[in-house]
């Protein structure tokens, strides 16, 4: 139980040990550590921002899906206002097509009814005037008569 | 189960036997070889397994190894942050080397008693204590050198007049300055004396138990040294914590300007 030289030399030994630790573990050590530390705390960082990010981006798409929906919705209406718009237009054309067609038709028609009746007339003057001919062969000069015959056919394409 | 030489002697012999230390030379300047050798064995031990492991540190992902050691680091160095507000290259290492010094040197204590002394007195060498811790030596060694760095300190952040002045003119103001003085003598001569007188009463306490248990019917020894062993496993860890924070503590002390 006595103190003796023993003492000198641990104290050297100890002195060593602590020169050693000082000197050549301790700092490649805590350097390690601290070195990553601040990396495993980059990365944390880096991975809160990107969960961050997809937030955004996630409300960032839904945002645009909703325009897109909006819009293709828009676009529809558009168009079947447009269709509508254009079926109505054709009816329109069609019905104006028809009253022209008929229209024309029934000038056609006047037109033919017309000339038939200048035939007839015609016709029928110049039966009248045979007829009359043939009843006044003798007695009517043509030329004498071409005035009263001429009045006839006229009365007669009248009536 | 004592050594031949000792049986005749009964119980009184074997206990002081084994705590005998293997010793040269006369008086002041005789060794205790033992202690020398295991100091420096497991000193060696610490600093190559530690060593090994910073020449093998990576900053990406650690081996085994690395982790242990990474994990033992940073604990030393949170306790030197907690207490030490300041920058100093030396105290957290010499927390680190404290820690795992006195630590190992207890770690010696949980050898079955009989084993080494047996060991080395087959190789002819009468006495042999095992465990560093149960020499005064190697605490004051220990304690001694951390005093030294407590008033190295003292003197090289207050100046030699501020240390003085905190010697004398506190608590109690400059007419007081005797009993300042004396206080603070007191208070500064406990820290050595207390940090080596605690480490060496635990373990020569724990180490004195194992013996007696040794001493005992072999059927009754696990029953009283197995719970002992977990309990010292507790004691020696506890030791080398203690005397590790209050090493932190005064240094940190040391360090402040009042």
């Amino acid at each position: 139980m006595s103190i003796n030289a023993t003492l000198i030399g641990q104290m050297i030994t100890f002195t060593l040990l602590v020169w050693f630790t000082m000197k050549y573990i301790w700092p490649p050590l805590i350097e390690a550590i601290e070195e990553r530390k601040a990396k495993i705390a980059e990365g944390l960082a880096a991975a809160e921002k990107g969960q961050e990010e997809m937030e955004l981006a996630a409300k960032k798409a839904a945002d645009v899906l909703k325009e897109a929906k909006q819009q293709s919705a828009d676009i529809v209406n558009l168009a079947q206002k447009r269709a509508n718009e254009i079926v109505e237009e054709s009816k329109g054309t069609a019905k104006k097509e028809g009253e022209r067609l008929i229209e024309a038709a029934q000038a056609q028609i006047e037109q033919e009814m017309q000339r038939a009746q200048e035939q007839m007339r015609k016709e029928v003057s110049a039966l009248a005037l045979k007829a009359a001919g043939q009843i006044l062969q003798q007695e009517i000069d043509k030329a004498k008569h071409k005035e009263l015959i001429g009045k006839v056919s006229e009365q007669l394409g009248q009536a | 189960m004592a050594t031949e030489a000792h049986a005749a002697e009964g119980a009184t012999g074997y206990i002081v036997h084994h705590l005998t230390p293997l010793s040269v030379g006369e008086g002041f300047w005789s060794l205790h070889l033992d202690t020398l050798f295991f100091s420096a064995v497991l000193g060696a031990l610490f600093v190559w397994y530690f060593k090994s492991a910073a020449e093998k540190a990576t900053v990406g992902v650690p081996s085994t190894g690395q982790a242990f050691v990474e994990m033992i680091i940073e604990f030393v160095d949170q306790q030197v942050k907690d207490t030490f507000h300041g920058k100093s290259p030396l105290i957290a290492p010499l927390a680190l080397t404290i820690f795992i010094w006195v630590f190992m040197w207890n770690f010696m204590d949980l050898f079955p008693v009989d084993i080494l002394p047996a060991v080395s007195s087959m190789m002819g060498m009468e006495y042999m204590r095992v465990v560093p811790s149960t020499d005064l030596n190697a605490t004051f060694a220990l304690s001694i050198s951390v005093f030294a760095l407590i008033i190295f300190y003292s003197i090289k952040i207050k100046g030699v007049l501020g240390f003085a002045k905190e010697l004398t003119c506190t608590p109690f103001g400059p007419w007081m300055m005797p009993f300042n003085l004396l206080l603070k003598v007191v208070e500064e001569i406990a820290k050595p004396i207390s940090l080596a007188l605690r480490l060496f009463g635990n373990l020569y306490a724990g180490e004195l138990i194992f013996i007696l248990i040794a001493l005992l019917p072999w059927y009754i020894q696990p029953l009283l040294s197995f719970p002992w062993a977990v309990f010292h496993i507790l004691i020696i860890t506890l030791q080398a914590f203690i005397f590790m924070v209050l090493t932190i503590v005064y240094l940190s002390m040391a360090h402040e300007d009042h």
